[in-house]
């Protein structure tokens, strides 16, 4: 194991136990001239080793440009999470700290195909007519 | 950040974004984040702070409703 310790391995896979369907994770990098691309990239096949039910796929920002489209990719390093469909989920940078429990949660909230939002906030996102692109600034902690 | 994909997960017609600022500097200055977690909403408005489930909705709920501004 990697970036991830034996003992967090252990907590994750146990949370992980919680997944319903399969869900992939599809990371953009570019190996060249990132900080932390290379960082992202382990973290991310050390946590799909932690579930069967759930997968990596690697592309390159530069060279796989039909998936840089498909995915509507600006900058990377930059992670999908996805289940059959694609939500519109995505991370950008090292998934790491608090960000790494953020993940975790996104992959299950994927998983079980469940919000897990109130009955009123579905009501009201339901009435959405356009499209909306949320942008959340975190730091690491 | 969990809110914000929670509504794209809901919504097919909403994406969510976690952006990690230290490693997107150039884009962070040009939003003016100099707190987090800031929320930028189809790259206009924003919403500063975490907010509980149903204030964060109705603030980001009253930008896209309200008239687009001038460029």
């Amino acid at each position: 194991m990697g970036l991830i310790h034996d003992a967090d391995a252990a907590e994750i896979r146990q949370r992980l136990a919680a997944m319903v369907e399969p869900v992939k994770l599809v990371h953009f990098t570019q190996e060249l001239n990132l900080e932390y691309g290379r960082e992202a990239q382990q973290l991310l096949q050390d946590l799909v080793g932690l579930s069967d039910k759930l997968s990596l796929e690697i592309y390159n920002f530069l060279l796989d440009r039909d998936k840089v489209s498909e995915y509507a990719i600006d900058k990377v390093p930059a992670t999908v999470v996805r289940d059959g469909k694609d939500p519109g989920i995505r991370f950008y940078g090292l998934p790491a700290g608090y960000e790494f429990s953020t993940l975790l949660d996104a992959i299950l909230s994927v998983s079980k195909c469940d919000s897990g939002l109130t009955a009123e906030s579905k009501a009201k996102l339901a009435q959405v007519t356009q499209p909306v692109h949320l942008e959340v600034f975190v730091t690491p902690t | 950040m969990r809110l914000a994909h929670r509504f794209a997960l809901e919504s097919d017609l909403v994406r969510a974004d976690c952006i990690e600022s230290t490693e997107f500097p150039e884009l962070a200055s040009r939003y003016r984040v100099y707190a987090v977690p800031k929320t930028v909403i189809n790259g206009q408005a924003f919403v500063e702070g975490a907010l509980p489930e149903s204030m964060f909705l109705d603030e980001i709920l009253k930008h896209i409703n309200a008239p687009k501004s001038e460029p």
